[in-house]
């Protein structure tokens, strides 16, 4: 069993105990532990169930690579899924539940898959989906449905907070291992801005664990003395419990630090995400064991053996009674000889190499440990817990020489440096025979905006694994980034460290080398995707070749510890699978983040409310008191409508249409853009900007007008203003304004550069009212002042003045077919003017309206809404609107794109109107259909519904649309299938339904 | 996330603050173009996997367009220019050939 030992436990405080529960069950734990040491502290071995078999799985490891022991976490609007117990801290009251079970944790049904193992081999995801489909369909969906996935997600809204931070330095240091410490030491020395992140909640890394002396002390006085130096620097920054996982362009690096983590509810964010911008980034990362290839090495109680050793030295906790060490290198020594020194029991060390020469091994006999040299692992015994191992010979098939009895399997294959920030934009790994691990190749850094190397490694993480190593190459990290900034490190001695001499470790990728077909498939390779040595090796015979193809068909890798402990392993198997050398088959590709990063975190304070910036015209406090239905345009939030009491949407907005066209309507327009265009070429440049002529068009008068994108499709329409000789003021549409603006930009600033044009976007400093209708009129000569007569202000004219005391601009132009005023006012002015309008207004029957009835106003005139009738293919001679377009201009933008061949062909759909038969409204997006099928078996179509609305106007159905050779085929009917079934039958046309002369709108 | 300095404001604008606007230095066809000129003027884009001439448009900044020469594979910026030049300039191209000795030149 596993169990807390009585004395030791250089993390934890054994004077604060801590109250906590699993799957319900209360246990005890103390201050320092993490959920993973506590429940080991409980004899909680088993914490879940694996993605495909729902094998039973234990804790593994010690950090952040645990791929096994993911648990969900607190409930309500804490719940939290797939959080790894070996970097969750310990606090009174955490609640957690093991996942990917059914029922329960110790009877699930989906371990039936298990046993169906060779019916669910590598692709089998792929395999099925191609055939038989009823099978997939059928069988294996939904036992799949029930049995995948991890945690479940939260249901309720998240009740904490995250925030987000910048911060900039001239040395990033991630890690504070011994390595970071002393980079960052040196860096600091030096003068350099240094940022030192530290995943856990404390410093000093592997070091201290493994009893590491530095100057002839202690690890532990090292990480003291160091830290304490640093905190005395202003120019050091520190953090702790904040994992740096993804380095971008340019020294841009993300971060994420687990602030409330521990303490939820205190009122602190729960995770701060940190946006840096550093100079150099030193990755002082570590190293990280990989576990070996041996049948059942996924069964509770087998571990890595620096996990094992962090539990009993870090957290007094004994993984088991009984622990057999297996390994083909020395540094797994250390596990036997701290289990010993606890007074636990080491049966044996199988040690796969048949020489053992090292001081750790000569330390362990010393202790009187059994060493097995040569020997395998053949199988491990047990089911929910190891019960004890077969061993035989490393370069034997298998068979088992002796059992013996134990409840806890400490392995290691090796170290693998942890080179994920390395390699995050580009950095080059380099094979390294002799420890047989990939590490970061000095030559190909990924480099920074100037070409120099972005990222410096450092230590373990470099592939400097002994400590002696270690130290001088992380002091070498911090004196090259310091340098390479400019700055000069001081000249001290790197400190020493001193440690065992260990002797050559031997690859070992399948554990006995000759393991036959049945032990293979009990090797488990990924443990939380349950992949194992038979897929890969099934995989390179169906002829993957490549590792990222292999990594997708066999799913190696790609669970959420995204194959830390199972990458290097699985590659070396793949390579001798297709008889390669392991640096010719290479490595996936490393991607951030380095763990898994909370949405919440990446999102910051940018939810609900404040998700994105939200326009406001100067009137939006007016048209929220009056219960206005909003809509968003852009980022403008306008009212869709003014619903009174008792009215739907629909029936107000019939209401407002009836109103405008009979009476008075105001109209919040201040959304609509402005742009003034100025110089002595400002004429010239809009007739590039117009498919039309802008110049020509006299002071005080306007102009409607269309621009195109270099394809000849419509990009956005407008009136256009005269203000003076050489000043133009443009409309474009509400969400059109800084698309337009940057538009003319682009062409002011890259291609006519040398002509005198100036452009401003101003329409947030008006405030514009459209007062539409036939008491438009009479309103305006209630308020006073300015003439607004027919003969002093015909229609598509302006003129500058003053209403009711209000300075402002009158456009007479008109978006409904009414007798129309488009009133601009300085936007501190808005709100007031609107009042005075609405209460000046009352007696002529005033009511503002929204944005719905601008639509169904437009739609009965036939005029187009850019969106609706252009979708970014459509030009204006699609929308027979060749009267906008000039035919004298030598050229505008969009000209030469008109000019293409198959924009003139005659079939091309055109904009009619469509009167439905029956009266009904087509539905929105509906096609007309053709007879006859496509090669695709569907049916034909000849056209599609643009702008669709209930006429209150004309009480029917009307719609535009775009219809194959429409113009010329007036008066016939086209259908238009509904989703429902059924369709709606409908005559082609003119799309101008009311007021076909435009009397109404000239008087 | 590039940094790319801003030749108009002087700023180092990280890339938050700039909207990209495809190849730089592309000449325009209007009327009177063959189908093939203006096929390219519209579609052909450079795509190497090297150096590259990009315009980038200072968005929340200045608003100024700019140019800038830098290595799509690497991400290293050989240099950035206003938006006026009708090729790279010559410092530019000096520093480009000198560390990528087999470039082929902008055009
Ligand atoms: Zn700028």
């Amino acid at each position: 069993m596993s169990t807390r030992l009585a004395r030791g436990g250089r993390l934890i405080d054994r004077g604060a105990a801590q109250e906590f529960t699993f799957n319900g069950k209360r246990m005890k734990g103390f201050k320092g532990d993490t959920l993973a040491a506590a429940l080991l502290a409980n004899d909680q071995m088993l914490v879940g169930r694996s993605f495909k078999y729902h094998r039973p799985r234990g804790i593994v490891a010690s950090g952040a690579e645990e791929p096994n022991a993911l648990v969900n976490m607190g409930e309500g609007g804490r719940f939290e899924p797939n959080q790894r117990t070996t970097t969750t801290e310990l606090f009174d009251g955490l609640t957690a539940t093991s996942q990917n079970h059914w029922p329960s944790l110790e009877f699930d049904v989906g371990v039936v898959n298990n046993y169906a193992a060779r019916f669910l081999p590598a692709g089998f995801y792929y395999k099925t989906f191609i055939h038989p489909r009823a099978a997939w369909k059928h069988l294996f969906e939904p036992i799949v449905r029930q049995s995948a996935g991890l945690g479940k997600v939260p249901k309720d809204r998240d009740a904490d907070r995250y925030e987000q931070a910048y911060a900039f330095c001239d040395v990033l240091v991630a890690g504070g291992g011994v390595a970071g410490l002393q980079a960052a030491l040196v860096a600091g020395r030096a003068g350099a801005r240094v940022i030192l992140l530290e995943q856990a909640p404390h410093w000093g890394g592997r070091a201290p664990v493994d009893g590491v002396e530095i100057d002839g002390k202690p690890a532990e006085a090292f990480v003291e003395a160091a830290l304490a130096e640093l905190s005395a620097m202003e120019n050091v920054t520190l953090r702790t419990r904040c994992m740096a996982f993804g380095v971008y362009d340019h020294g841009y690096v993300l971060a994420e630090e687990r602030v409330a983590d521990h303490t939820p509810g205190d009122g602190r964010p729960k995770k701060r995400l940190w946006r840096i911008r550093a100079g150099r980034i030193v990755s002082a990362t570590g190293a990280i064991e990989r576990p070996l290839s041996f049948a059942g090495n996924d069964i509770p109680g087998v571990m890595l053996a620096s996990a094992v050793r962090d539990y009993v030295v870090n957290w007094a906790v004994s993984p088991g009674d009984r622990t057999v060490v297996v390994t083909n290198n020395d540094d797994a020594y250390r596990t036997a000889i701290a289990l010993k020194e606890a007074g636990l029991d080491v049966p044996a060390v199988i040690d796969a190499r048949p020489n053992v020469t090292g001081d750790l091994p000569a330390k362990a006999r010393a202790l009187g440990i059994r060493i097995e040299t040569g020997s395998a692992i053949v199988k491990v015994k047990g089911s929910k817990r190891v019960t004890g191992v077969a061993i035989g010979l490393q370069a034997g098939e298998g068979a088992a020489r002796e059992e013996i009895a134990c409840d806890a399997v400490a392995m290691s294959g090796g170290w693998s440096p942890v080179v994920h920030l390395w390699s995050h934009c580009g950095g080059k790994l380099v094979w390294d025979e002799a420890a047989a691990h990939f590490r970061p190749d000095a030559a190909r850094p990924p480099i920074t905006h100037d070409g120099s190397a972005m990222v410096i490694a450092a230590g373990a993480a470099n592939g400097a694994l002994p400590a002696g190593e270690c130290l001088a190459d992380a002091d070498r990290a911090g004196a090259e980034a310091a340098q390479a900034l400019g700055m000069k490190p001081k000249k001290a001695k790197a400190p020493e460290a001193a440690a065992p001499a260990e002797a050559r470790m031997e690859p070992v990728w399948i554990m006995p080398q000759g393991a036959g077909p049945a032990l293979r498939m009990k090797m488990w390779l990924d443990y939380q995707n349950d992949v194992k040595v038979s897929d890969v090796q099934l995989a390179a015979r169906e002829g993957y070749t490549s590792v990222e193809h292999t990594k997708r068909y066999t799913t190696l890798g790609m669970a959420t510890d995204q194959g830390k402990l199972s990458n290097i392993n699985g590659l070396a198997v793949l390579a001798d699978s297709l008889n390669a050398e392991i640096p010719q088959v290479g490595t996936t590709t490393f991607r951030p983040p380095y763990t898994p990063v909370t949405i919440g975190a990446l999102a910051g304070e940018s939810r609900g409310d404040i998700f994105q910036p939200l326009r406001r015209t100067p009137m939006h406090a007016w048209h929220e008191a009056q219960g206005a239905y909003f809509e968003p345009v852009g980022l403008w939030r306008r009212p869709y409508c003014y619903p009174r009491a008792g009215e739907t949407h629909e029936q107000a907005v019939h209401r407002e249409v009836t109103n405008t066209r009979e009476r008075l309507g105001l109209l919040d327009a201040s959304t609509l853009g402005k742009i003034i265009v100025k110089g002595p070429d400002a004429g010239r440049f809009l007739d590039m900007l117009y498919t039309n002529v802008m110049s020509s068009l006299p002071v005080g008068k306007c102009r409607y007008g269309l621009m195109c994108n270099e394809q000849g499709f419509l990009s956005d329409d407008g009136v256009v203003a005269r203000i003076d000789e050489d000043t133009w003021l443009c409309h474009t549409t509400s969400g059109g304004a800084d698309r337009i603006h940057a538009w003319m930009e682009d062409w002011l600033q890259c291609e006519w550069w040398d002509w005198k044009v100036y452009t401003a976007n101003v329409t947030e400093q008006y405030a514009q009212v459209a007062v539409v209708g036939p008491n438009a009129r009479k309103l305006l000569e209630k308020l006073g002042g300015m003439d607004v007569s027919r003969e002093a202000l015909p229609f598509m004219q302006w003129a500058d003045g003053e209403l009711g005391g209000f300075r402002c601009r009158v456009y007479r132009i008109s978006f409904s077919g009414e007798l129309s005023y488009e009133i601009a006012v300085p936007a501190s002015e808005g709100m007031a003017f609107w009042k005075a309008l609405n209460d000046a207004g009352a007696e002529f029957g005033a009511m503002p309206y929204g944005t719905e009835c601008l639509h169904v106003m437009r739609a009965e005139k036939g005029f187009i809404m850019i969106g609706d009738e252009t979708d970014g293919t459509v030009t204006p001679l699609d929308l027979c609107l060749d009267w906008a377009v000039s035919k004298k201009k030598a050229d505008f933008l969009g000209k030469r794109g008109m000019q293409r061949t198959y924009l003139a062909n005659p079939e091309r759909w055109k904009l009619v109107g469509l009167e439905t038969l029956d009266g009904s409204v087509i539905p929105d997006g509906a096609y007309a259909v053709a007879p006859g099928v496509n090669g695709n078996g569907q049916r034909n179509t000849e056209g599609r519904v643009t702008s669709t609305y209930y006429s209150p106007t004309l009480k029917r159905g009307i719609a535009m649309g775009l219809v194959r050779r429409g113009p010329e085929r007036m008066g016939e009917t086209v259908e238009f299938p509904k989703v429902g079934g059924g369709s709606v039958k409908a005559r082609i046309v003119s799309p101008v339904f009311y007021d076909k002369d435009g009397e109404k709108q000239n008087v | 996330m590039l940094i790319l300095e801003c030749p108009c404001c002087g700023v180092k604008a990280e890339e938050t603050e700039l909207s990209p606007g495809g190849e730089a230095h592309l000449k325009r066809f209007g009327p009177g173009s063959s189908d093939e000129e203006f096929e390219a003027y519209m579609f052909a884009r450079k795509n190497p996997k090297g150096v590259h001439f990009e315009r980038w448009r200072h968005a929340y900044g200045c608003g100024k367009w700019f140019l800038a020469a830098r290595c799509t594979a690497t991400l290293e910026v050989f240099g950035t220019y206003p938006a006026q030049t009708s090729e790279p300039p010559a410092d530019i191209v000096a520093k480009i050939k000198a560390k990528r000795p087999d470039w082929k030149g902008y055009k």
